[in-house]
């Protein structure tokens, strides 16, 4: 699923487009940047309610298809720059992490 | 055969915005190189956890990564206060980070044992008040 039918499909707010034609292939949650960096996949959905600008740096390093801030959290401004600048995939949600990652799992079926 | 590539950044402190800069561009060149995909994420793994370990611990410092066809060589030299157990900043989650670092998702006591975890060797050098050296090296033979 690309993260352009994802979003439409769980109405998430797009903040920073990125590719919408990447492929989304694992979902990742969490919020500590080290477990984040070490374990989840590139091309992943990334669900975390972190909003600072370390996000992107992640996001980057590890190749992820999206990152979703959920929880009707926002981004900080740095960190909304930098996934618009460095064409990282940022979208919101006000869903909990817990409900983004269930209806992932439904819509991708991994 | 390839030439050996080297780099050097320099790692400001306190500078979270910076923080993930050498890394990202190490990434863009191991690429480049053509490097197996596996290596160059335990690479930036390594880089990462280190130029972070720099930032909150260290007050900056310096990274030289070389690039040769047999392995790559992280060295990150800083001038911070040293590491004054280094047999507990090896265990997962231990840290000394502040609670600023914790809030910005950092300090979760996984940054030298992430550095262990995804290189072949690694070494720290390490003197209470003047610094320390932690030097990293992957060998690219043993993912191919």
């Amino acid at each position: 699923m690309t993260v352009k039918a994802l979003a439409d499909a769980l109405a998430l707010n797009i903040l920073s487009p990125g590719d919408p034609d990447a492929n989304i292939e694992s979902v990742y949650c969490g919020d500590l940047l080290s477990w984040v960096m070490g374990r989840a996949d590139e091309g992943c959905a990334w669900i975390t309610i972190m909003s600072n600008q370390n996000v992107a740096a992640v996001a980057v390093l590890v190749d992820m298809a999206c990152v979703i801030l959920a929880e009707g959290v926002n981004p900080d401004a740095d960190l909304l720059s930098r996934c618009q600048n460095q064409d990282i995939c940022l979208m919101t949600s006000e869903k909990s992490a817990y409900e983004l990652a269930w209806q992932l799992h439904e819509l991708l079926k991994l | 055969m390839m030439e050996p590539v080297k780099l050097t950044y320099q790692v400001d402190d306190g500078n979270y915005l910076a923080a993930g800069s050498a890394s990202t561009n190490v990434k863009k060149v191991l690429k480049k190189l053509g490097i197996p995909s596996d290596i160059i994420r335990r690479a930036v793994v390594c880089l990462y956890e280190g130029e972070i370990n720099m930032v909150i611990h260290a007050n900056g410092g310096q990274i030289d990564v070389e690039i040769d066809p047999a392995a790559i060589t992280m060295i990150l030299k800083d001038v911070g206060p040293g590491i004054a157990d280094i047999g507990k900043a090896m265990q997962d989650g231990y840290s000394t980070a502040s609670k600023e670092a914790r809030d910005l998702g950092f300090g979760a006591g996984m940054g030298l044992p992430n550095m262990k975890r995804n290189s072949d060797e690694m070494s720290i050098d390490t003197v209470i008040g003047q610094g320390t050296t932690v030097t990293m090296i992957l060998k690219m033979q043993e993912s191919l």
